[in-house]
């Protein structure tokens, strides 16, 4: 018997009808885990069970037929197949395109957001907006920007009529021009942060050696920064391995669209209804998102100590 | 400190190096060609092929050493791969062999009145029709409906996703005529076969109709769905410019022929040469390019066709011999062709790119689905309204000397959700659309193309809008995709294979 049971205070029959803390904690834990089961893990391995098998959800559900298990004949397919190490590598480019241009770009207006001049809170807000727009609605609206004969692009630039959209020559840089102008704010903002976070008597300190701009930003700045950095390269990378709606929205998903990963597994999970070979490249992409995320994270553990 | 300072500075650089040199490639890469796999004695080095095979290169026909071929070559196997591994080329493959329901041959006399059905439709003006003309429906039986508009581009992959769900969501289902296949084989329609016999459908629609829109598998008697809208690919083009004295006489001058309507797939390559001119933001040619669904897919079937190509045998499913023929190979050549005349961006073109393209006046001619036509034709939503002519997709002499002439199929057919608990209700309605006179009615409405054979004999008919005369003389041409239940695998191999080469072409 407990403690709380052999309390005669007349509180404690109230309290030993109600919940213990333990009970209702689960309770609240629950439903998040039940939604966790049936949204996220069950998938997960319902999928990762199919890419091991020949599926197709457009037919009837028929054991052994549909699905019926090959093995890693999926995996192997995808890996022997040569079209398919090229969507790697417009993905890859895709990837190195955008996030090394949204870190340059996101850390240096970060920098000059550190000077104080007026209008800079108005300015900010500015520059956060394009993220805070739905992906999808980004690449239409850039889609109407790159039009070849009205789009606003070519006008400003003065670039006559190039095809921005459906050239394969250039519509995957016209790609990441524009998730470059929708993440960069991201970049920007945790690189606000990790400014915002150096303690300014390193700086007066510098300042008293007489150190210079270069030193100052080399020793002080960029090692402060550098975790929060991190965070952002991971959250960029992974997100840009993703990219399917601004694709979508500028490319369409024909064969003239930057062919990449994500854009790939739409059309053979969702248009051919090929849902095994579509879980099995939903799997490779996993892993290696995985496997490129874990090299940062280390990094970050050892930035952080 | 040092060590994370260069290990940020080194991936900076490396990105920058990266982007750089992507950017350098950029400006060197070729337009990306599609994956071919060429002849055997194409592909051969050079000093092998000089060394070993001299003669038998004069036996391969030069058609067969082009890169047109070396495409449909990939398609052909990729398709017979198909076809192979879902066991159509065994013996004993019948493929009729398949379950379905069978709904009744008459609907219900009485029903309950306050109830409603629900048709799902992609969103356009047919549609809106489609719904206004229900009123009438509801007015005679008290059943309400309801017409769900989907946008085309998602508009397949939506209906399919819900049947594959097994939802009841909708009642009927106006889907795409390829798709019959798909749903009668996957058990997602009723079939509807002795309601269509005993109702005389097959002898008041047009036999060409009721074979592509509502028969699966093809020759075997079964049907589907009624055909509610019928369409094909057509031409509008700029009276006005086509019968201008100068252009007229500039146009024998170059061609030695005098400029009109197009009476060969040549003529119209001939006319869209003559006409373009890009430095004055006048184009030859306004056609489809868009290859994420089948919009590519069903232009470049007509001109593979008209030179005498085809898809397939759509009884053997043999493929071989037929989409790497020579007419094909001469059709897709002339696709490609034709495409260099389009204006800028056309690489993802569809309906609405080819209609703002002629009402902006930048192209004296351009090709759509006799149903987006009525936009042409309204002085309200085309400043050339008055000078517009229509015409037919023209014959063609084939790569063996005869005379074709074909269009593409578009439209689509109406047809009962096995997963719906309005079935009765859902037949109800598809008896009162196949009436004579819902037919009438629905045959003059703008966009609505019935495929009503007295309705489309009929002069009212063919004097409702300018080029219903056209639309006529379409349904008399017109065909269609594989209706097998892997077309979409087809498609989209298809329309990628050779949305690169005819886009790619451009670039």
């Amino acid at each position: 018997m407990s403690n709380l049971s052999r309390n005669n205070n007349p509180g404690t029959f109230l309290y030993r009808r109600s919940l213990r803390d333990s009970t209702l904690l689960k309770i609240f834990i629950l439903p998040v885990i039940i939604l966790l089961i049936v949204m996220n893990i069950f998938p997960l391995f319902y999928s990762l069970f199919l890419s091991f098998s020949d599926y197709s959800a457009k037919m009837s559900f028929n054991w052994g037929r549909n699905p019926e298990m090959i093995g890693g004949e999926n995996f192997s397919s995808i890996l022997r197949d040569k079209v398919m190490w090229q969507r790697f590598i417009t993905t890859a480019k895709f990837v190195l395109l955008t996030v090394s241009g949204q870190m340059l770009l996101g850390f240096g207006l970060a920098l000059l957001l550190q000077a104080k001049f007026p209008g800079k809170g108005f300015i900010t807000t500015l520059l956060i907006l394009p993220m805070t727009m739905s992906p999808i609605i980004v690449g239409v609206m850039w889609k109407l920007f790159y039009n070849p004969n009205w789009g606003m692009f070519n006008y400003l630039l003065g670039l006559g009529k190039i095809d921005w959209t459906t050239n394969t020559q250039y519509n995957l840089y016209a790609c990441a021009i524009t998730d470059i102008w929708m993440w960069t704010p991201f970049v920007m903002l945790l690189s606000i942060a990790g400014l915002s976070a150096v303690p300014k008597y390193l700086y007066e300190a510098a300042e008293i050696d007489r150190a210079s701009w270069w030193f100052k930003f080399s020793r002080i700045t960029l090692p402060m920064v550098f975790p929060l950095l991190l965070i952002a390269l991971i959250f960029r990378t992974m997100e840009a391995f993703k990219i399917f709606d601004v694709i979508m929205g500028i490319a369409g998903r024909g064969a003239t669209a930057p062919q990449v990963l994500s854009l790939y597994l739409y059309n053979v999970g969702f248009v051919t209804w090929k849902t095994s070979y579509g879980s099995a490249i939903g799997y490779i992409m996993l892993i290696m998102i995985i496997a490129i995320t874990s090299i940062f994270i280390k990094y970050l553990n050892k930035a952080k100590t | 400190m040092k060590s994370k300072l260069s290990l940020m500075i080194a991936v900076v650089l490396t990105m920058t190096l990266v982007v750089s040199l992507s950017l350098i490639g950029c400006k060197a890469e070729k337009p990306k060609v599609v994956e071919t796999a060429a002849p055997a004695e194409t592909t051969a080095p050079a000093e092998e092929v000089a060394e070993t095979t001299a003669p038998v290169e004069e036996e391969v026909p030069a058609w067969q050493q082009s890169e047109a071929y070396a495409v449909l070559q990939v398609v052909t196997e990729k398709w017979e791969a198909i076809f192979e591994k879902d066991g159509y080329y065994d013996p004993g493959f019948d493929a009729n062999d398949f379950e379905s329901v069978q709904a009744p041959s008459s609907a219900p006399e009485e029903v309950e009145a306050g109830q409603f059905i629900t048709i799902n439709w992609a969103q356009w003006a047919p549609a809106d029709n489609l719904d206004a003309l229900s009123k009438d429906f509801t007015a005679e039986t008290g059943i309400r409906v309801i017409v769900e508009q989907v946008p085309w581009e998602t508009f397949v992959s939506k209906y399919n996703t819900e049947m594959i769900a097994g939802s009841d969501a909708w009642d009927i289902i106006v889907a795409d005529s390829q798709d019959v296949g798909n749903m009668a084989v996957n058990g997602h329609f009723v079939e509807i076969t002795d309601f269509v016999v005993a109702q005389g459908v097959l002898d008041r629609f047009t036999p060409a109709s009721m074979y592509y829109y509502s028969e699966y598998p093809k020759g075997a008697g079964r049907y589907w769905s009624i055909p509610v809208e019928g369409d094909a690919l057509g031409w509008a083009y700029r009276m006005d410019l086509f019968e201008d004295p100068d252009n007229m006489t500039a146009f024998e001058a170059e061609y030695g022929y005098a400029l009109g309507v197009p009476q060969s797939w040549d003529q119209i390559l001939d006319i869209a040469e003559f006409f373009h001119d890009p430095d004055n933001d006048f184009y030859g040619v306004a056609i489809y390019g868009d290859n994420g669904y089948d919009s590519l897919a069903m232009f470049a079937m007509q001109t593979i066709r008209a030179y005498g190509g085809d898809l397939g045998n759509f009884e053997t499913f043999n493929v071989d011999g037929y989409l790497n023929s020579e007419g094909a190979v001469k059709g897709l050549e002339y696709y490609r062709d034709l495409f260099q005349y389009t204006p800028p961006g056309f690489g993802d073109a569809f309906f609405i790119a080819t209609n703002d393209a002629f009402v902006n006046g930048i192209v004296p001619m351009t090709t759509n689905y006799f149903a987006f036509f009525p936009g042409l034709a309204t002085a309200a939503t085309n400043p050339y309204a008055d000078v517009t002519g229509y015409f037919t997709s023209p014959p063609q002499t084939t790569v063996a000397g005869d005379l074709k002439q074909t269009t593409a199929l578009g439209g689509q057919g109406a047809s009962i959700v096995k997963y719906s608990k309005k079935q009765d209700l859902a037949l109800k309605w598809l008896e009162w659309f196949a009436r004579d006179d819902t037919q009438a009615k629905w045959g003059m409405m703008p966009g609505s193309f019935t495929c009503h054979a007295a309705t489309l004999e009929s002069d009212e008919f063919l004097s409702a809008w300018p080029f219903n005369p056209n639309m006529k003389e379409s349904f008399e041409i017109f065909e269609d995709w594989w209706a097998v239940p892997q077309y979409d695998e087809m498609l989209r191999i298809f329309s990628e294979d050779l949305g690169t080469y005819v886009i790619a072409g451009k670039q």
